[in-house]
């Protein structure tokens, strides 16, 4: 049949399309307006062409129609009859296998949610141009958003593809072999669940399936806040053929609520006459696949009824507003409170005071993986596989939301593809869970774009202001900081925020006399929970933008004010911690004093020139610093890592640290492998699984390379030590693995150790250890008093740009970062946490603001493409920390917060710009350099 | 190579009668349309993005297939872009300068994906404010051809084709055929400014086309254009007139095209992406940057000219 030549045939949708799709030629039933994506995922099973926004804004359903790139999603399978579609699972295509290769070498895969559209971009380009430049690279892959990796790696791994294996010229970026036992940490080696990433095999929410599958999908409020009424469910149900079953907060088994903090649980999964934000679920319809696809929700039988609601916290504080939970007078969430010395008394003794306000705005997480998953019964045990960052704590909500006892679910965790701390906050989970519990049968749940941008958590809005005071010699001698954070509906991480932020909000700075307090307010705004840095990169903008006006007020250079007034080993912060050999600030922004000067003469010379011939560009540069306690705040936090050795001699790391592509796999292992003493290319690793794998905890707070590191080499110790221990040796032994042997060397003896005569465990081990560890913290006191973290990161950063000052367009050249890490376990991710890092950095002081109603897709809600990143140089500092693995640190939430900062100083430095608003979109800073020529600052 | 079937059988009984064609003349796309009760497609990248669904529904009439609405030629009157033709096939296209202006935007709109399959007649249709190919296609006098099969083809100019918002002149049985350019406007030089707040797949915050024709160092024509600030891109009629006759000099521009003239001739709005006020302070600003662009590039066409001739 041709559907060419219109007749009555051709002119029904219901049609068999022939399609050729990597060389293979399908005959598929589907209608010919179906979008290709839909068609290459759900009937051919091609799962490695991914969704993330239906809507041609992300790319990362790129695929190859002749050759040519397009979105999958935008393209009607009966568009492809005829035509040569290449996926990346196409094993013919010669430049993709290079660009994989290249891709891992590089490090340019982190979540791998976006790789096969970046392949795929990236082959298109390959054959058009054999060997393309950086520039052509970033207009090819221009249209494919990452929100992991600051596109740095993923532009060098295309540009090396092109240049072929001969000419490569640049082999210390790359990875390295695999080391040799005993020397895992340090070495720059690909990450070892690299494979499936580009290969496009990874198995995200989206891309399991199951027959007899049931389809979900959410009722959510359209309005901030409304009450509402459901009409006749049952009628309605009974009406729809192939809809099985409506589920309100009535069918909740268990609790109709959860919180990521035990003691403010308050968010339900089904709003119960009210809901509280744009967004809320109040229903879910399951249904087979076809029949949900096909619904028209708004006829869903519910009546709403708006309510006025608070969108801003100072409208939440007022006498009479509205108040969105009981036993939270005037809508306060929590307060945290730091204070030591007399604030106001060393702000009166100072001879310069500034002082500043700071407003920013919610940010959306956007990882291009929309949530997504699918739960099914095994055996009377509740199996969720679904995006996650934290696979313990949603079995814990699971088990109390659907009133089940915590054996009778396992949480099985999809590849998840990009989280930033809103896949911490359980989203479709119950959904899926209650689907299949009240069924019998597999449920599946996958968020569109809009959805996943209007129910789940934000990073909080900040309305802040300071005041910081220093003396002649350019001491800081100090500063009140207050905070007011929008925490949106539900407290979700808002208590973390509020206390996380009067810990941090010095700087990594002396402040003797020091005042900051930090409020959650509620308002009918989006939850705002948990987005890398937890508040801190909000202060942090205010109190290094600041910092630039308290230079200047002293007269002194801006990196040596702050090099001046850097924390110390020994020195005591704002909470009277006692900082340990580990902090490496002043290493960090010392190694910045050599960029620092080149950049500030080059930006003379450039805005010398620009002056002269009266062009409209001034360029600038700025710098910030950041420090961050890694892991929970006073709160206990243990990780525990299970390492077993095989009768077959195959060393097993149980590694539950969830590896959402910052390199946990493959940095834990790396950690084990050497305290082991045992090759890392043999270890076996099973991922998160909380029937399998005991609790890592969640994948935050910068907590996963410190605090399960610190599990996984006391894990490997301890495997280790059983081994010398049956060999009857001790301590510097040589360990090799055979077919079922260990060898034990020590000096000229030589023990063999026959594991396959020993006896084995129920999991097959003959040896296993299972070693856990938690921080060494303390709580903080009624002024804030206290050792919250046991391990600090710092970091410091200086940004190059240009502004163009009758635009208000401001182009960031160069960022060089310098982070302290203690020891770089894996000097390539940790590049790639920095690049990424300040990709988000950017945005936030750039380009991001999420406005409800407004921004609900990413072509209106904007992240950096590739051409907006500059060239990132990473120093990576290592002054151990006696506390850490190694002596590593934190590093994942630390490099975005001296970015936004960084610009903002270069901003200001450049044109005389004061931003007092985020983000600094063109009109905020041409008013801004407006404001400043009339106040007759120098531009 | 082997076939492999797919859920051929279940899916065949269970569709309804909505229906897809994906006709290969342009007489058979119009007879259809003739019937009513179409959504036409052509490159997808504003009908898709405009559902939730996985398929489009109801009746779909699929333009790709017509290979007389792709060219990019030249025609007795000037120059022809059928209205399928796509942004790539634009950048493709050997256009005189007058074109680099549209050429430049088709760079700019999306990314490589969105260009390969997005059409230049799909980005008048969709009518939005923010459409990048507008004031390119404005500043080159386009006209739009519109056919029926009752009342057989019929020209507008873009101007009025373009009604208001996402609204166009478009009768319920006609389709844009092609954007035509007349020969007096494949004269001089032209060029494109976009203002947005990231490098790439941006919504304009504003953007504007001038091309402009250069005799003996003087102005011998202007036509400017600019979008996103207001309802419709427009034309900037009064300054352009002001800049005939003017030296070619790109240090005086800022006299010749005023930020206050500018802004007289628009209504901007607030959006997420920039205030109004903001766009009626950038809106000079990216005109005189356009027309600079143009007048140098005209500059260096007739000084290549020039060359060639000795």
């Amino acid at each position: 049949m041709s559907l060419d030549t219109p007749g009555p045939d051709a002119l029904n949708a219901s049609a068999v399309l022939r399609l050729t799709v990597n060389g293979q030629t399908h005959r598929v039933a589907a209608a010919p307006t179906r979008r290709l994506s839909d068609v290459l995922r759900e009937e051919l099973g091609l799962i490695g062409t991914k969704v993330g926004c239906d809507a041609g804004d992300c790319g990362a359903c790129t695929v190859l129609l002749d050759g040519a790139p397009v979105c999958a999603c935008l393209t009607a399978a009966g568009q492809a009859e005829g035509r040569r579609v290449e996926t990346v699972e196409s094993a013919e295509n010669a430049a993709l296998e290079r660009l994989r290769a290249s891709f891992t070498r590089h490090g340019a895969a982190q979540c791998g949610i976006c790789t096969p559209g970046m392949l795929m971009a990236a082959a298109a380009l390959l054959e058009e141009i054999d060997a393309p430049d950086a520039a052509q690279v970033d207009a090819a892959i221009g249209g494919v958003l990452c929100r992991c990796t600051g596109y740095t790696k993923i532009i060098a791994a295309i540009v090396d593809a092109g240049r072929g294996a001969e000419a490569r010229d640049d082999r210390a970026s790359e990875a390295e072999a695999y080391p040799a036992a005993g020397s895992a940490v340090g070495a720059r080696i690909a990450r070892l669940d690299g494979e499936a990433k580009v290969t496009g095999t990874e198995r995200f929410g989206a891309d399991w399936a199951m027959g007899d599958m049931l389809e979900i999908r959410a009722i959510r409020s359209p309005y901030p806040h409304a009450a509402f009424e459901f009409g006749d469910l049952d009628g309605w149900r009974a009406a729809k053929d192939g809809v099985e079953a409506v589920f309100t907060a009535a069918d909740l088994p268990g609790r109709n609520s959860y919180g990521v903090i035990e003691v403010f649980a308050d968010q339900p999964a089904f709003a119960e006459g009210v809901a509280r934000f744009r967004g809320e679920a109040v229903a879910i319809v399951v249904g087979e696949p076809e029949a949900i696809a096909a619904l028209d929700l708004g006829e869903f039988p519910v009546t709403w009824r708006e309510l006025a609601p608070v969108m801003e916290p100072e409208e939440a504080r007022a006498d009479g507003a509205p108040q969105l939970h009981e036993g939270r007078p005037g809508n306060l969430l929590t307060r945290g409170f730091v204070t030591q010395g007399d604030v106001e008394a060393g702000l009166a003794a100072s001879a310069h005071v500034v002082e500043g306000a700071m407003k920013t705005g919610y940010v959306e997480h956007a990882y291009i993986e929309p949530e997504a998953g699918i739960a099914w019964m095994e055996g009377g045990v509740l199996t969720v596989r679904a995006c996650t960052q934290a696979p313990g704590m949603d079995r814990d909500a699971l088990a109390e939301m659907l009133d089940l006892p915590l054996q009778r679910v396992r949480v099985l965790p999809a590849a998840t593809g990009g989280g930033f701390g809103s896949k911490l906050d359980i989203s479709l989970q119950p959904y899926l869970g209650l689907a299949a519990l009240m069924t019998g049968r597999p449920a599946r749940m996958v968020y569109s774009r809009a959805e996943s941008l209007q129910a789940t958590t934000k990073r909080h809005p900040g309305e802040m202001t300071a005041r910081i005071g220093c003396d002649d010699e350019g001491r800081v001698t100090a500063m009140r900081f207050d905070g007011v954070f929008n925490t949106g509906a539900y407290a979700s991480w808002g208590p973390t925020v509020a206390n996380r932020v009067p810990v941090h909000a010095s700087g990594p700075y002396r402040a003797p006399n020091y005042r900051a307090e930090g409020l959650a307010i509620h308002t009918h705004g989006p939850v705002s929970g948990a987005f890398r840095g937890f508040g801190v990169p909000q202060a942090a903008i205010l109190q290094e933008t600041l910092f630039d006006q308290l230079a200047e007020a002293a007269d002194k250079d801006r990196l040596a004010f702050r090099i001046r007034n850097a924390f110390r080993p020994g020195d005591h912060t704002a909470t009277g911690q006692t900082l340990n050999d580990g902090c490496g600030i002043v290493d960090c922004l010392e190694a910045l004093a050599e960029p620092w000067r080149r950049a500030l003469a080059e930006a003379d010379t450039r805005n010398a020139k620009a002056r002269w011939g009266g062009a409209a560009d001034r360029w600038g540069v700025g710098v910030a610093s950041c420090w961050y306690g890694c892991g929970n705040t006073s709160l206990p936090n243990p990780s525990t890592i299970k390492f077993g050795l095989t009768s077959g001699g195959v060393p097993v790391l149980h590694q539950g640290a969830m590896d959402i592509g910052q390199g946990a796999n493959t940095v834990i292992a790396q950690i084990a492998a050497d305290a082991a003493g045992l090759p890392l290319e043999r270890i076996r690793l099973v991922d998160a699984d909380t029937a399998r794998t005991p609790d890592a905890g969640k994948t935050s707070a910068s907590r996963q390379t410190y605090v399960t590191g610190r599990a996984a080499e006391a894990a490997g110790r301890a495997l280790r030590a059983l081994i010398l221990r049956a060999a009857n040796v001790d301590g510097d032994a040589k360990l090799t693995l055979g077919p079922g042997v260990v060898t034990v060397r020590q000096g000229d003896a030589e023990r063999r150790i026959d594991l396959a005569s020993l006896p084995a465990d129920a999991e097959g081990y003959v040896f296993r250890a299972e070693e856990q560890y938690d921080p060494p913290t303390t709580p903080l006191d009624e002024n804030g008093q206290g050792a919250p973290y046991a391990v600090y990161g710092w970091g410091a950063q200086i940004a190059e740009l240009r502004v163009d000052t009758k635009l208000g367009t401001v182009f960031v050249e160069r960022l060089t970062a310098a982070h302290d890490v203690g020891r770089a376990i894996n000097p390539m991710l940790a590049e790639g946490q920095v690049e990424g890092g300040v990709a988000q950095g950017l945005e936030l002081a750039l380009m991001e603001e999420y406005l409800p109603g407004r921004t609900e897709n990413l072509h209106d809600y904007l992240i950096p493409t590739s051409g907006d990143m500059p060239e990132i140089r990473t120093m990576l500092i290592e002054r151990p920390d006696p506390e850490g693995p190694f002596g590593a640190k934190g590093l994942g939430e630390h490099a975005l917060i001296p970015t936004a900062p960084a610009i903002l100083n270069a901003i200001r430095h450049a044109s005389g710009a004061e931003l007092t608003q985020l983000p600094a979109l063109p009109h905020r800073v041409l008013a801004a350099i407006d404001a400043a020529r009339e106040q007759g600052r120098r531009i | 190579m082997a076939e492999s079937d797919v859920g051929v059988r279940t899916a065949e009984a269970a569709r309804t009668a909505q229906r897809y064609v994906r006709p290969r003349d342009l007489s058979e796309a119009l007879d259809l349309l003739a019937g009513g009760g179409w959504l036409v497609l052509a490159g997808g990248t504003d009908v898709y993005p405009a559902t939730t669904r996985q398929e489009l529904p109801g009746s779909v009439l699929d333009l790709t297939a017509v290979e007389e609405l792709k060219g990019v030629e030249r025609s007795d009157g000037g120059l022809r872009i059928g209205a399928c033709a796509t942004w790539r096939a634009v950048v493709a296209a050997e256009t005189p300068p007058a074109l680099d202006a549209l050429r430049h935007a088709a760079r700019q709109v999306g990314g490589r994906q969105i260009q390969t399959t997005g059409t230049v007649g799909g980005n008048l249709c969709n009518a939005s404010p923010a459409a990048d190919g507008v004031p390119p296609l404005l500043a080159l006098d386009a006209s739009v051809e519109l056919a029926s099969a009752d009342n057989g083809v019929r020209r507008l100019p873009l101007a009025e084709f373009i009604t208001g918002p996402r609204r166009t002149a478009l009768g319920p049985e006609e389709l844009v055929t092609a954007i035509l350019i007349p020969e007096d406007a494949l004269t001089g030089a032209s060029a494109f400014e976009k203002l947005g707040a990231r490098a790439h797949l941006v919504i304009s915050i504003a953007m504007s086309a001038a091309r402009v024709t250069v005799q003996d160092g003087a102005i011998a024509s202007a036509a400017l254009a600019i979008g996103a600030c207001s309802p419709v891109a427009c034309r900037l009629p009064e300054i352009e007139r002001q800049l005939v006759g003017e030296a070619a000099d790109l240090k005086a521009l800022a006299d010749l095209v005023s930020d206050e003239a500018v802004a007289a001739a628009l209504s901007p709005i607030d959006d997420p992406r920039a205030s109004a006020s903001y766009r009626n302070q950038a809106a000079g600003e990216i005109v005189r940057r356009a027309l600079a662009r143009a007048i140098a590039s005209a500059k260096r066409g007739t000084a290549s000219m020039t060359e060639q001739d000795q």
